[in-house]
């Protein structure tokens, strides 16, 4: 029973893994933003690609793709989603074309593969990337056997969620951003600068993306299309725990995650995430606004 | 309904011009001066690329070889090869323009049995000639295929008796991914479990692609299962290895005999996950003859890679070609049903040993083998059939060598319904 009890945290984890980042863009910047998953995406690939260029290992691996998918959502910010703020379809559609566009992009080799050019690591292919000897296995606890890797992951996002938290709640940055949430217009007129503001945010949830990327690449495969998925599950998390707030976001995140597990160890997968869906659609219906919404004065 | 429409005009303009044209009677315009033409339809864009491309490379490889020793009856191969996208829409397109406006002769292509079934109607249509190189299902018999991978009685037939004998496991735990070549494999692994006195206690799928193995493994973990029967296919091998390894599970206690895990799966999750894991194949990279050694330096000197891997189907695509360049030696004119009546009984050295392809069936004679995976990503080879066996597609049905359901007459149906 422990170890499905830790198959569903280790499920909720990845799953806030990719929704921290969402949970920012979305909730506090209003954008919907479809090209997260690829964001993931090329986190993952920076840690391919560092292990065969630099000979680096996961851990190197994850400020190197926070640092990469962060300059990266910035330069989408500055360029695209900028001209966008406030206009929510308008941002799903064009932060989907970039989405493609990225993808696209990875699977050519940024357009080398044309000339015949190919950079070992890129391309369509499935990628490895080597995890240490000492995440791979199982340690033993109260007679269960837990998984290395999957416990690293737990860390590694309690760590991001509190590090967010830390920014959004305790450094005047975040409370900008918490001004910015509540109502942009508002806060300019109290001397915030709201484009700075809105970019530093949309890079760092890009950034958080490129963690999780780095986290995925070790239990699953790596190839270009890997993200796209991955959106959809982030977006389902963010809106069943509340547009806008961490908390709601770190716990719908737990509740689906156990769902999951605990119908799977029943019957299927299959059937789990259905089971999820169906658990989602009841929440949006009775609570519109997510289990903790913020409340408005 | 307006696609429905359209598609509709389509085919029927397709099938009005066939008929000013005739295919057949003006089949000498396949051939340009001293060169015969022949299609080459995989993938090469799209999820399935990484695979197909190497199909592809390997059928490229096959035709300079023989245009390099001088062709095929004095004239050079001239290969039109086709991009079937990963889609099998795609590779019903491209399958009618070879036939139809290259009027080829042969295609060469498919890797998967979906580009495969999407393809057959043009072929039995235009009574034109498909070789089919990948291990597959089984339960097809037309007589305008000729297939070159392994059959299920050429993968498991040897591989279940020797996982219930020799390594003395008894408790089969069946995974695969959800559609039709695991639930088939299933069909004809569940038979032979029982025949050989072991029994199965789970037979469970994920969807294809699926990359969350945490639950599955941790089902098999409590099974009580002392074998694991991994049909699963693509990406999600990659994940089922990790998960399986990270879970504690080792392969020397609770091993995974797999019928798909190739050498290509293997380099993509890194060997250290599969090491001691076994699959059943009639080609492995490691089958140790100068042939088969000669063959991966020119692969690998052919696609300029000098890490590139082997794999089964791929040495089906290049020796496929061989078998049809020798039918069409000995056909007396190039044509397709020429050229399959020319291919029935033709024999060829392959890199994995003597192959023959069944006159019934137009299925090929394989050696099966069972290898172990070692750290360096290669099979070692521990158990080979003497010889050749011979193919049967419908083995989960009762077809046996001495009574073939799939003649050259076609399918007996009434065998087929009596099981």
């Amino acid at each position: 029973m422990l170890e499905v009890l830790f198959i569903g945290l280790s499920l909720g984890s990845i799953l806030l893994l990719v929704a921290l980042g969402l949970a920012i863009t979305y909730g506090a910047m209003g954008v919907i933003n479809m090209a997260h998953g690829e964001m993931v995406m090329i986190g993952a690939y920076v840690t391919v690609l560092s292990g065969i260029w630099l000979g680096t290992n996961i851990f190197i691996a994850i400020p190197l793709a926070f640092i990469v998918t962060a300059l990266l959502g910035l330069l989408i910010e500055r360029v695209v989603v900028r001209r966008l703020y406030g206009r929510l379809l308008d941002t799903l559609l064009a932060t989907w074309g970039i989405a493609i566009l990225i993808q696209q992009a990875v699977r050519l080799e940024f357009g080398l593969s044309f000339f015949g050019i190919h950079i070992q690591g890129l391309g369509p292919g499935l990628q490895n990337v080597s995890v240490p000897e000492y995440l791979q296995g199982t340690f033993s606890i109260a007679g269960a056997d837990i998984n290395r890797y999957r416990t690293f992951i737990i860390l590694v996002t309690a760590i991001l969620a509190l590090v967010t938290w830390f920014i959004i709640y305790r450094t005047s940055l975040g409370t900008q951003v918490r001004a910015i949430i509540r109502n942009p217009k508002m806060a300019a007129a109290c001397g915030i600068d709201v484009t700075r503001i809105n970019a530093l945010t949309f890079a760092f949830g890009s950034g958080l993306a490129g963690v999780a990327g780095v986290m995925m690449s070790g239990f699953k495969t790596v190839f270009p299309d890997m993200g796209t998925p991955m959106v959809v599950d982030g977006f389902l998390v963010v809106v069943m725990g509340g547009v806008g707030s961490l908390l709601g976001s770190v716990l719908s995140a737990g509740i689906l995650g156990e769902i999951n597990g605990l119908v799977a160890a029943e019957t299927n997968d299959i059937l789990a995430r259905a089971v999820v869906f169906g658990v989602v659609i009841a929440i949006i219906v009775l609570k519109p606004k997510g289990l903790f919404a913020l409340k408005g004065r | 309904m307006a696609v429905d429409r359209r598609r509709f005009l389509r085919n029927g303009l397709l099938a009005g011009s066939s008929l000013i044209t005739s295919p057949w009677v003006f089949s000498t315009g396949a051939r340009a001066a001293g060169e015969v033409k022949v299609g080459v339809l995989f993938s090469l864009t799209g999820g399935l690329s990484i695979i197909e491309k190497s199909l592809h490379d390997a059928t490229m490889m096959a035709i300079s070889e023989i245009n390099d020793a001088g062709g095929v009856k004095g004239m050079k191969i001239a290969a039109i090869a086709e991009d079937g996208a990963s889609d099998p829409k795609t590779y019903n397109e491209k399958a009618s323009k070879l036939v139809i406006q290259d009027r080829v002769p042969t295609v060469f292509g498919s890797y998967t049995s979906a580009s495969r079934k999407a393809v057959l109607p043009v072929f039995e249509k235009r009574n034109n000639l498909y070789f089919y190189p990948t291990y597959y299902e089984g339960f097809e018999c037309s007589k305008n295929v000729v297939y070159t991978g392994a059959v299920p009685n050429q993968q498991l037939s040897n591989f279940i008796p020797w996982i219930i004998k020799t390594l003395g496991k008894k408790k089969f735990f069946i995974v695969g991914s959800n559609y039709i070549y695991p639930r088939e494999m299933a069909k004809v692994s569940k038979i032979l479990i029982e025949k050989n006195g072991g029994e199965w206690i789970a037979d469970e799928y994920l969807e294809l692609g699926h990359s969350e193995w945490g639950s599955m493994v941790n089902k098999i973990k409590g099974s009580g299962c002392d074998v694991v029967l991994s049909n699963v296919v693509g990406d999600s091998v990659v994940a089922f290895y990790r998960e399986y390894k990270n879970q504690g599970l080792t392969h020397d206690k609770l091993p995974i005999c797999a019928t798909v895990t190739s050498e290509i799966e293997i380099a993509a999750m890194g060997a250290e996950y599969a090491v001691g894991s076994f699959t059943s194949f009639p080609y492995f990279q490691a089958i140790d003859t100068d042939r088969n050694k000669a063959f991966v330096d020119r692969y690998r000197a052919f696609v300029k890679d000098p890490k590139a891997v082997t794999h089964h189907a791929l040495e089906s695509s290049y020796f496929q070609v061989f078998l049809w360049k020798q039918a069409v030696e000995k056909a007396a004119e190039i044509t397709p049903v020429a050229i399959r009546e020319a291919v029935k009984g033709q024999e060829f050295d392959a890199p994995n040993g003597h192959v023959k392809i069944e006159p019934e069936n137009l299925h090929t004679y394989l050696t099966p083998r069972i290898a172990q995976w070692l750290p360096d990503g290669q099979g070692k080879i521990i158990d080979a059939y003497k010889e050749p066996v011979i193919p049967l597609p419908y083995v989960a049905y009762g077809e046996t060598p001495t009574n073939l359901f799939c003649t050259s007459k076609g399918l007996e149906t009434a065998k087929l319904n009596k099981t």
